[in-house]
């Protein structure tokens, strides 16, 4: 059968810890500095506003649509194609007052389209955030993301011991920052399936780490003697073959699901494909590879 | 010979049998498929066949507003009927609260029996008798509340009704939120210009001795109000009236109203009241025939005619200038009842058909796509035997989610496809997890038995340990998601509990069964 990891593989990565950890903590850095300084492209889930997403026949071109929508008066609108030629989105920044507004500049905007190009526009989607919603949004994304940290932190700790736990949210913490880096540097939408998508990542860096914990929590009950060096890089060879092969398959899935499934899903897509890489990078070379610094207690009793 | 004791066995077909039969209505064509078995078809989310999603606030604040400005009118009485009269002044309703304040200082109590008698649940705060504050009991204020949103879910319900709408789904959420979910809708801003109004509709008379200059000028008649009509084309204010605030007839009293045409051909809309209804309405109208009165409908006026005669009959006819859409608009608003309170519509997500329908085919390609790689890389790193195995075991995975999930009635959204479409990925990471452990223990020189035994064993520790961690996740992103996320969540949280069924039951069986068959040599893994 085809092995991509040769069986004897021996490769040290313990030994890669100083290179690892510059790249990461450079990645890290340029990730928060960007968050700070350039931020991240909200969608409406969080900043309250209107998308409209309409698909146009008669070769309607976005200026026209520009020109019939710009003096709308409605605050900032943005068009940009999306998908094929004839689909456009069209945003609406979050009208200043209350609820009640932002319905009246749905239907502003609907009657100057409709008034203008009949039936050649087709309403495919419209989403409309008010503030009310979207400060709920913004407070139940960040609390989901700080429970799911808390709740693997103490799964960690319930099933191995609190170094592994520290060793796991240290991996977990980086996978966040450079999603959140990789979104902000690439001006991609942040939204609700951003969030839905980032604790998926949690969810498949923990994954990929537990397994890699889990062999190097029985090659610690097996080896007493050998160096702990050593007993992580062999418990990372051990399970690479794995790692390698479920990363694989899981690129392969969400490729398709990138590429066909359709405009609406790409991103949530995408930033799981980035998360699964950065999970699978951080399971070896972060979680693992702090577990040296971490004072890992090992038994000198015998015990089978 | 390994082991693999019977009641497995038997637990593995009739999950499998389970999963084939009840996930085959969402494959082929409804009709060939026997009515038992069609509770597996999947409900889809609005995303994928198109609809509404809209949550709405129920201003209940003006419920109480309402209501403490009725007490306000009795308050009003009852101080002028106590001997000795009580002189007040700026008695008025702001939002929630009611002030007033005493001309001379008078007897605490008193004014504050005054106030109980008319409604015990109100609180008064008499410190200073310059200014009295009165509101309702936190008590009071959450059962205003819930009537405000039980009885706007039931005027909902009504109004959702008349437009006829399949399966809709109106319910509750948090204290004061309403969500309401219309599935297959195609004009969504209909519904929202319906859900919009209060509907809340009287025939008052209107003040033809004031001066309406004066009235434009801030100087309203005590016991009037300032209404205008609005103008058709522009929605703008254009023509004011004057008109008494005691109501003549109320909308409650009427049992029906339809759109129709009158002599001229012109929209209308024809009414009929209840008894009460007919007898305050002939009274008012034999009362005052040559005067104006006016219909108004949430503080507009809809029109205002002259009274040419008494009408008794309990059935009338609204004119305005109405074209046929908002005639029929305003009798669904009438049939169906006012709201208690306005409603704001908080978030919208409206999907139309045709990107629902290109939303579930371009998911459902990319799952399939997702598959067939899946199932290739499997063969090319496992082999024919136990490539094979984890290829039946992630196709019975996948048919038992589709399965479970329309057992379920649960509902398959866009996030839904793609947490299918990662599980697929990801579910064959337990076979993965086996057949590497199964390779590492008979390269470690075990004997076949001994490497497939341990194989699952060892695995079964990290194969659990690691998709609870995946589990958690999935609970939490159902517990804080919203709509979609959710079901994101649910086929995520399903997709687990399938896998770890088909990889350490199903996949172990077909193992066991085909090693004590066939007994080989070489594993070939």
């Amino acid at each position: 059968m085809l092995r991509l990891i040769s069986d004897n593989t021996t490769i040290k990565f313990i030994k890669l810890k100083a290179l690892s950890f510059t790249f990461s903590g450079i990645l890290s850095v340029l990730a928060i500095l960007s968050v700070l300084f350039v931020g991240l492209n909200f969608g409406i889930d969080f900043k309250g506003g209107i998308l409209l997403e309409v698909r146009t026949g008669n070769n309607i071109a976005i200026s026209d649509i520009r020109s019939k929508i710009s003096d709308l008066n409605i605050g900032e609108v943005s068009i940009q194609e999306f998908g094929v030629k004839s689909d456009y989105l069209i945003r609406v920044e979050r009208q200043k007052g209350s609820d009640n507004a932002q319905q009246v500049a749905v239907e502003i905007l609907k009657n100057a389209l409709n008034k203008a190009f009949g039936k050649d526009i087709d309403y495919r989607r419209l989403e409309y955030v008010g503030p009310t919603v979207s400060k709920d949004l913004i407070s139940d994304g960040v609390m989901a993301i700080c429970f799911a940290i808390m709740a693997m932190l103490a799964y960690i700790w319930f099933r191995f011991e609190l170094p592994f736990a520290i060793g796991a949210i240290i991996a977990l913490l980086h996978d966040i920052i450079l999603t959140l880096g990789v979104f902000s540097i690439l001006g991609l939408e942040f939204n609700l399936s951003t969030v839905a998508a980032i604790l998926l990542i949690i969810g498949y860096s923990m994954n990929d780490t537990v397994v890699v914990y889990d062999r190097i929590r029985e090659n610690l009950r097996k080896f007493k003697k050998m160096e702990l060096k050593e007993l992580l890089d062999k418990s990372i060879n051990e399970t690479l073959s794995r790692t390698i092969n479920t990363t694989i398959t899981t690129m392969l899935a969400l490729g398709a699901l990138y590429l066909i499934g359709g405009q609406i899903i790409s991103d949530f897509a995408f930033a799981m494909l980035w998360g699964i890489i950065v999970g699978t990078y951080s399971s070896i070379f972060i979680a693992s590879t702090v577990l040296m610094f971490l004072n890992i207690r090992r038994s000198k009793e015998s015990e089978s | 010979m390994l082991i693999f004791e019977n009641w497995k066995k038997v637990l593995i077909l009739i999950v499998s049998i389970f999963a084939i039969l009840f996930s085959l209505p969402n494959f082929v064509s409804k009709n060939s498929v026997p009515n038992f078995f069609k509770a597996g078809e999947i409900r889809l989310g609005l995303d994928l066949q198109g609809g509404s999603y809209l949550l709405l606030e129920v201003e209940s604040d003006s419920l109480q507003t309402d209501r403490l400005n009725s007490v306000a009118d009795e308050l009003r009485i009852a101080l002028r009927n106590a001997s000795p009269r009580i002189g007040y002044k700026n008695l008025s309703v702001i939002n929630t609260e009611l002030t007033f304040s005493l001309i001379e200082e008078n007897d605490v109590d008193l004014i504050k029996n005054l106030i109980l008698n008319i409604d015990d649940s109100l609180i008064v705060d008499d410190e200073d008798f310059s200014s009295i504050q009165v509101s309702f009991s936190e008590e009071k204020i959450t059962e205003i509340r819930d009537y405000a949103i039980l009885q706007s879910i039931e005027i909902i319900r009504r109004r959702v009704d008349e437009v006829g709408t399949n399966e809709p789904i109106i319910q509750r959420q948090g204290d004061e939120r309403i969500l309401v979910q219309l599935p297959g809708l195609d004009d969504p801003e209909r519904i929202k210009r319906l859900l919009g109004k209060t509907a809340r509709m009287n025939f008052r008379m209107v003040n033809e001795t004031a001066s309406i200059d004066e009235a434009l000028s801030g100087r309203v008649p005590p016991g009037s109000d300032l209404l205008y009509e609005l103008d058709p084309r522009t929605g703008e204010k254009s023509l004011p009236y004057i008109i008494y605030k005691r109501i003549g007839v109320s909308g409650d009293q009427l049992v029906d109203a339809n759109p129709s045409m009158d002599q001229y051909n012109q929209p209308v809309v024809s009414l009929r009241f209840d008894s009460t209804g007919s007898r305050k309405f002939g009274d008012l109208t034999s009362k005052n025939v040559g005067k104006r009165f006016a219909i108004v409908l949430d503080g507009e006026v809809i029109s205002a005619p002259v009274i040419r005669e008494a009408i008794t009959g309990g059935s009338g006819q609204i004119s305005g200038n109405f074209t046929f859409e908002t005639a029929s608009d305003l009798a669904v608003l009438l049939r169906a009842g006012a709201l208690p309170a306005p409603l704001t519509i908080l978030e919208e997500r409206s999907v139309g058909p045709s990107l629902g329908k290109d939303s579930i085919n371009a998911g459902m390609y990319a799952a399939i796509i997702a598959i067939i790689l899946v199932i290739i890389y499997m063969l090319v790193i496992y082999g024919a035997r136990f490539g094979v195995v984890a290829n039946i075991s992630l196709i019975i995975n996948i048919l038992l989610i589709l399965a479970i999930l329309g057992v379920l009635d649960a509902t398959l959204t866009l996030p839904g496809l793609a947490g299918i479409a990662l599980t697929i990925g990801m579910a064959v990471d337990a076979n993965v997890l086996i057949f590497e452990r199964i390779r590492e223990e008979s390269r470690s020189g075990r004997s076949n038995i001994g490497a497939i035994d341990n194989g699952f064993k060892e695995a079964f520790r990290t194969i659990v340990d690691a998709n609870i961690t995946t589990l958690l996740a999935a609970v939490i992103l159902f517990q804080f998601g919203s709509g979609p996320v959710k079901g994101f969540a649910v086929t995520l949280a399903l997709g687990v509990m399938t896998t770890m069924f088909t990889s350490l039951l199903l996949s172990r069986g077909i193992i066991t069964i085909w090693y004590n068959r066939y007994k080989p040599n070489n594993l070939n893994i």
